[in-house]
C-alpha cells in the first residue's frame, strides 16, 4: 500500500530534492508536489516539493510569514476553517491528497494530529481532555479509556506528576505541563503524524528540554514535522530540515548537512543570523 | 508646530494647563456623582410615593391579588405573577432561537451573510416597542385567535395538565402572545450577546478542537460554551431584564385583567401595564397611586438585580 502510493507520487518530482538522493526520503509518510497556498489572491506557497520521511523528524525554518507554518496548517487542512484559504497541487498521504477539497476532515484530523505554539488546555479535567479526541472517533469502555488516558499521558511523560489529580481542571496546570497534555491529547488519538507549531515559543527552558526530548522519543511511533523559530531546536530535534523563504522552500537537507554546509547562500546567510 | 515653540508654550502655560485639568475632572466627577444621585433619587421618591402603600397594607401588599379600586384594596401579586411568568417563557422561547443565531453568526454563516444577518439583528432591537405592541395587537393577536388557540386547545383536550395550562377561550390576547412578542423583542439582545461573547473564543482553542478531528457542533458544546457559559447567562440576565419592565407591546395584548389565570392563553396584567393603564385615572393623594408607585418600586428593585447579576456575569474574565 505505502510502497504504491509512493511510487505513485514520485514521477512529480519537483526538481530540488528527488535528484540528490543522499537527502531523498527513504519513505515518504507525506509527499508534497507543487503545492500552492492562497491566502485570498495573496500566494503565500510557491511550489513546494517537500518529502516527510515516515518516523522521522522534519523541522521547517525560516523568517517570520515565510510560510512554514502556513505549510503546516495544510496537512491537516485547518485553512478550511477560514474562507478564502485555499491549497492547490498534492499533499499524499497513502494514496489521499490531503488537500483535495473531498476528504474527510474529521478522519484526516485524527490521523494528523496538531500542537500549537501556546498550550491550549480545554476547559475541562485532566482526564476528559484526554479523552475528548478519543471519544470522537472510537467507542471505548471505561476501562478502555482509563488505560488509553494513562498511556497518552506516560508517552507525554505526563503521568507521574497527574496521575492523582487527573479529575481536576486541566487549567490548574503549569505552562509546559499544559503543552505536554496537548501532545497527550493528540498521541491519544493515534495519529500517525504529529505537526508541531512552534511548541516551545511558550515555555521555559526547562519545559522546552521536556518537549524536545519527548519529540526525539515519540518519532518511534510518529511521523513529525516542527516549525521552529530556534534554529538549536531544529538541530536537536530535526532528522531533516527545510529552509523556507518568502513562501518557497529553498532547501532541504539531513539536520547535519544544512547546519554546516548549506548549498544555499540564503539558507547560509539565515542559520548564521546575516538576516532574520 | 516645532519641538521649541512646543515646550515654550508648555512652560509658559504650565500653570493654566494644569488648572485645566483640575476643571475638567472636576466637571467629570459631577458629572459621575450626578448619575448616581439621579439613580438614588428615583429609587427615593419611588418608595417614598408608595409609602402609604406600603404602610397600609405591609408585607401583605405583595401577596395580596385584589386590585379593588373601590374598596380601596390594593395588592401586587397579580401584576407581579404576570410579569415574573411572561418574562420567564419569553426566555424559553427567545433564548433557544437566540442561540441559533448566534451560533449560525459566529461558526455556520458565510462571512459574506454574516454582517447583514448581524446588522438585521442589532435594528431589530432598535424598533421602538409601540410598533411591537401594533404588530402583536393587529397581527398576532388575530393569528393567535383564530388559528392558532383552538388548535391547540383541541389538540390538548383531555390530557390532564396541558388541558388547564392552554384551555380556552380562545381571546388572541394574554398572558402566553404577551409572552411571544416580549420574546421577539428580548431575542435580538440576547442573541448579540451571545454572538460577541461567542467570539471572544480565541480560534487557537478552536482551532486545537478542530484539529483532533471534531466537528463544529462538537467544537460549540465541549469548548465554545464551557468558556463562554457564564457571559451568556449574563446575556440572558440582560434579556430578562428587558422583558419585566416592557410596558406598551405587552399592555397591547395581555388583556390587562387582574386575576390569576390558570390558562396560559387567559388574560392577566404585569407591573408596567397596570401602572400605564391605571396611572392616568389616579387622583393625587390617592391611596391608588401610592399602590402605583410602590409597584413602580418593585419593578425597579428586580430590574435592578437582575441587571446588576448580568453586570457581574458579563465581565469581561481573562482565560478559562
Amino acid at each position: 500500500m505505502n510502497e504504491a502510493t509512493t511510487s505513485q507520487a514520485e514521477p512529480i518530482t519537483g526538481p530540488t530534492l528527488e535528484t540528490r538522493p543522499e537527502i531523498a526520503a527513504t519513505q515518504a509518510k507525506i509527499a508534497i508536489r507543487n503545492l500552492d497556498f492562497f491566502y485570498g489572491d495573496n500566494r503565500a506557497l510557491k511550489s513546494i516539493n517537500l518529502d516527510f520521511p515516515e518516523r522521522q523528524v522534519t523541522g521547517m525554518i525560516g523568517p517570520s510569514g515565510c510560510g512554514k507554518s502556513t505549510l503546516l496548517r495544510c496537512l491537516n487542512r485547518m485553512y478550511d476553517l477560514y474562507p478564502g484559504q485555499r491549497a492547490t497541487g498534492e499533499a499524499m498521504m497513502e494514496g489521499i491528497n490531503i488537500v483535495d477539497p473531498k476528504v474527510d476532515l474529521n478522519a484526516l484530523r485524527s490521523r494528523i494530529g496538531m500542537v500549537f505554539q501556546k498550550p491550549t488546555p480545554f476547559p475541562m479535567s485532566i482526564y476528559d481532555n484526554i479523552a475528548f479526541g478519543v471519544k470522537l472517533h472510537e467507542k471505548l469502555t471505561k476501562a478502555q479509556m482509563d488505560e488509553r488516558v494513562e498511556w497518552s499521558l506516560s508517552r507525554a511523560a505526563l503521568w507521574d506528576e497527574v496521575k492523582d489529580r487527573l479529575a481536576s481542571p486541566a487549567s490548574g496546570l503549569s505552562g509546559g505541563q499544559q503543552q505536554r497534555l496537548c501532545i497527550a491529547r493528540s498521541i491519544a488519538v493515534r495519529p500517525e503524524v504529529i505537526l508541531f507549531d512552534e511548541p516551545t515559543s511558550a515555555l521555559d527552558p526547562i519545559s522546552t528540554l521536556k518537549v524536545e526530548e519527548l519529540i526525539d522519543e515519540l518519532k518511534q511511533d510518529f511521523t513529525i514535522a516542527i516549525v521552529t523559530h530556534n534554529m538549536q531546536q531544529a538541530a536537536r530535534c530535526a532528522d531533516r530540515v527545510a529552509f523556507f523563504y518568502l513562501g518557497e522552500m529553498v532547501e532541504v537537507g539531513t539536520a547535519a548537512q544544512m547546519f554546516t554546509a548549506p548549498r544555499e547562500l540564503r539558507t547560509q546567510q539565515y542559520i548564521t543570523g546575516r538576516f532574520s | 508646530m516645532s519641538q521649541t515653540a512646543l515646550s515654550a508654550h508648555q512652560l509658559t502655560s504650565r500653570k493654566s494647563r494644569l488648572s485645566g485639568d483640575a476643571i475638567f475632572a472636576g466637571a467629570a466627577l459631577v458629572s459621575g456623582v450626578f448619575v448616581l444621585l439621579l439613580l438614588g433619587a428615583i429609587i427615593l421618591s419611588l418608595f417614598i410615593g408608595g409609602w402609604p402603600a406600603f404602610h397600609a397594607f405591609g408585607l401583605s401588599f405583595v401577596t395580596n391579588v385584589d386590585w379593588d379600586p373601590v374598596q380601596d384594596v390594593f395588592g401586587a401579586a397579580v401584576s407581579i405573577y404576570g410579569t415574573v411568568l411572561t418574562s420567564i417563557i419569553a426566555l424559553v422561547i427567545a433564548v433557544p432561537l437566540a442561540f441559533g443565531v448566534a451560533f449560525y453568526l459566529t461558526e455556520v454563516a458565510p462571512t459574506w451573510l454574516r454582517r447583514p444577518v448581524g446588522t438585521a439583528i442589532e435594528l431589530l432591537a432598535a424598533v421602538p416597542s409601540i410598533i411591537y405592541g401594533m404588530w402583536g395587537f393587529y397581527v398576532i393577536v388575530p393569528l393567535m385567535s383564530q388559528t392558532i388557540q383552538p388548535a391547540v386547545i383541541e389538540t390538548f383536550e383531555g390530557i390532564p395538565v396541558l388541558e388547564t395550562l392552554f384551555a380556552g377561550p380562545p381571546f388572541g390576547t394574554g398572558l402566553f402572545t404577551a409572552s411571544l412578542i416580549l420574546a421577539v423583542m428580548v431575542l435580538p439582545f440576547i442573541a448579540a450577546t451571545m454572538r460577541d461573547v461567542f467570539l471572544t473564543v480565541p480560534p487557537v482553542f478552536k482551532e486545537s478542537a478542530y484539529g483532533v478531528g471534531a466537528t463544529t457542533w462538537e467544537v460549540m458544546r465541549s469548548i465554545v460554551i464551557p468558556y463562554t457559559r457564564i457571559s451568556v447567562v449574563g446575556g440572558i440576565m440582560l434579556g430578562l431584564g428587558r422583558a419585566l419592565g416592557e410596558t406598551m407591546a405587552v399592555t397591547f395584548v395581555i388583556g390587562n385583567t387582574n386575576r390569576i389565570a390558570t390558562s396560559l392563553f387567559g388574560p392577566g396584567n404585569t407591573i408596567a401595564s397596570i401602572v400605564a393603564l391605571e396611572f392616568p385615572e389616579s387622583p393625587a393623594g390617592s391611596l391608588k397611586l401610592a399602590s402605583l408607585l410602590a409597584l413602580g418600586f418593585i419593578l425597579f428593585v428586580i430590574s435592578f438585580i437582575v441587571l446588576a447579576i448580568s453586570r457581574v456575569l458579563l465581565k469581561p474574565r481573562t482565560g478559562g
